[in-house]
């Protein structure tokens, strides 16, 4: 339940959250509208860096939840970025400063067609908008209408053989404007792995859209992975590299602290962290966590066969 | 007639004691921060950011950190700068370093666990950094509680200020709480930590030098009256 409900203040319904124009000062608002009246992918570097971009993609309700979307303004106001700072509200305050034009991501490993592939490309792959929740290790979730590609066409362009066994996603690093990384508060890049089903599991998406827009700098843009049914942190944000590999990736939290960080990190209400209980969550901006945590996050349905015959205690 | 008043006290600050006038302000000083809680609650959630319970939980911990540490300070600041009647604020700051532990209590037990009693009972026993925690705020009750004049006289000032040293278990206890509960940025625990460090080696300080000072005293006193003077 949330304060709202006690205070009697209604909370947000989605459709009256903020427009953009009002987000945006109106110099970077006629920046964009140029922008995008000159097409995607030909804006000036120096201009795309700043700016937010129509993205109209239609909704694919079969893989929408029906939960009501959180506010734009949480969900681009209270991140995990290390790379900018370990405050909620750090990337957002310096997030802008990243440069995300021009973008290539490179795709190699066990793969038949290794190649780099520019971001203007995968915004050329059929979008889609899709609902998803979104669950913090820290025990508070959100509902995020990502725009995005499934992973698996990007997959089919390069063509894994059957020594991928994995895949492993690495973040950008540009220390000039991440703190975090000047500060070495973690080992950067960041890393990330997938199991090869994982990752070409429908529900696993490159995400590169936020309502509506192009992916604020925040939330990982230009290009990040989303995985809906395991914690946050194993969706890497802003994605220069994807390797397909043949043994299961070191990644970054496993790296630092292997008892607590598990290579699956499924949502999982019976396992619970050092840290944080997970049988509930806090729906922000809900005051109390009242929201039971569902195995896989509620997409069990999809997912849960993909671990047949694991013990989900051993493998965390 | 104001002179009248002033007399029988009900003009404080018409009277010679600054402490007194001084008091109801810093009352209201320390209170600020848990009506600016409640007002943001009430009126205004938006201000405490996207996860407004953590932002509770956040300020009513670092709140009751630093009213412990700013007890502790009371001690140090009285003999450094010599302005004795300080002492007469430190049952104020004590109780509020209490006051808005058990406010960061009460935020964790309706805010994160819901009031679901076991999954508390459980989050005591299981996590180490809610032991200390909780340990920190049980110890202070018993403090809290006798801290009026009516308990010293009860206790006897020796038994008082005996059973009052738990304080400086419980500042530890609170830093240790916050040392642990961080997943990565250790700044300000180890801020925290620095200074409780340096408010506790004063002390460990003052004990040994005054020791060091009354030794030669006493022993001065002794040979006093010694024949060979
Ligand atoms: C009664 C038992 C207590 C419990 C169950 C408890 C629990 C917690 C929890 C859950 C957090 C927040 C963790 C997070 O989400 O970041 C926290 C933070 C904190 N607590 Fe406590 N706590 C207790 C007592 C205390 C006491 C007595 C003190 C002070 C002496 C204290 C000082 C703090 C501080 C300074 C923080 C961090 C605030 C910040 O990050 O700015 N806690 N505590």
């Amino acid at each position: 339940m949330s304060m709202r409900a006690l205070t009697g203040l209604k909370p947000i319904p989605p459709s009256e959250i903020t427009p953009r124009e009002v987000f945006l000062d109106r110099r970077r608002f006629l920046a964009g509208a140029t922008a995008a009246a000159a097409g995607l992918g030909t804006a000036a570097p120096a201009l795309a860096e700043e700016m937010a971009m129509k993205l109209p993609a239609a909704r694919n309700a079969a893989f929408s939840t029906t939960d009501a979307p959180t506010a734009k303004k949480i969900i681009t106001g209270y991140n995990n970025f290390y790379e900018f700072g370990m405050g909620k509200s750090d990337p957002a305050a310096s997030a802008s400063k990243m440069s995300v034009r021009p973008w290539t991501i490179e795709i190699g490993g066990a793969v038949e067609k290794p190649r780099t592939i520019g971001i203007e490309e995968v915004m050329r792959l059929p979008l889609e908008e899709r609902v998803y929740r979104f669950r913090c290790v820290e025990a508070w979730s959100m509902v995020a209408p990502w725009i995005g590609v499934e992973f698996n066409k990007l997959a089919a362009l390069v063509g894994p053989t059957s020594k991928a066994k994995y895949v492993r996603f690495t973040s950008v690093v540009q220390p000039s404007v991440m703190s975090g990384v000047r500060a070495e508060v973690i080992d950067f890049p960041y890393v990330e792995g997938l199991r090869i089903d994982e990752a070409m599991h429908p529900l696993t998406i490159l995400a590169v859209g936020l309502y509506g827009e192009t992916l604020p700098n925040q939330n990982g843009a230009p290009v990040r992975v989303i995985v809906p049914w395991k914690y946050g942190f194993k969706s890497a944000k802003s994605i220069v590299r994807i390797d397909f590999v043949e043994d299961q990736p070191r990644s970054t939290w496993m790296k630092l602290q292997p008892s607590e960080y598990g290579f699956y990190s499924n949502v999982n209400p019976a396992v619970d962290h050092p840290r944080w209980s997970q049988a509930r969550e806090r729906r922000l901006p809900d005051f109390f966590a009242s929201t039971p945590t569902l195995p896989f996050n509620g997409y069990a349905d999809q997912v849960a066969s993909l671990y047949a015959g694991m013990d989900l205690k051993k493998f965390f | 007639m104001r002179s009248a008043r002033a007399a029988d006290g009900r003009f404080a600050w018409a009277t010679s004691d600054p402490v007194r006038a001084l008091k109801p302000l810093v009352f209201l000083l320390c209170l600020a921060p848990a009506l600016l809680l409640v007002h943001d609650v009430l009126y205004d959630p938006e201000a405490l950011g996207a996860n407004p319970a953590e932002t509770i939980e956040h300020v009513t911990g670092d709140r009751s950190m630093q009213f412990l540490l700013g007890t502790l300070a009371i001690t140090p600041l009285r003999r450094i700068t010599g302005w004795g009647k300080l002492i007469r604020f430190r049952r104020m700051l004590g109780l509020f370093a209490f006051f808005y532990g058990v406010l960061h209590l009460a935020a964790y037990i309706a805010f994160d666990h819901y009031f679901d009693v076991p999954a508390i009972l459980a989050d005591i026993v299981k996590r180490p950094f809610v032991t200390v925690g909780f340990a920190a705020l049980v110890l202070m009750t018993p403090l809290a509680v006798t801290s009026t004049a009516g308990w010293i006289r009860r206790l006897g000032a020796q038994n008082w200020s005996r059973l009052h040293k738990a304080v400086y278990a419980i500042a530890v206890l609170g830093v240790l709480h916050y040392w642990w509960l961080v997943k990565r940025d250790l700044t300000w625990p180890m801020i925290y930590g620095a200074i409780l460090a340096v408010l506790l080696g004063w002390r460990v300080w003052n004990e040994t030098l005054g020791r060091q000072r009354r030794r030669p005293a006493r022993v001065r006193a002794r040979a006093e009256p010694g024949p060979a003077e």
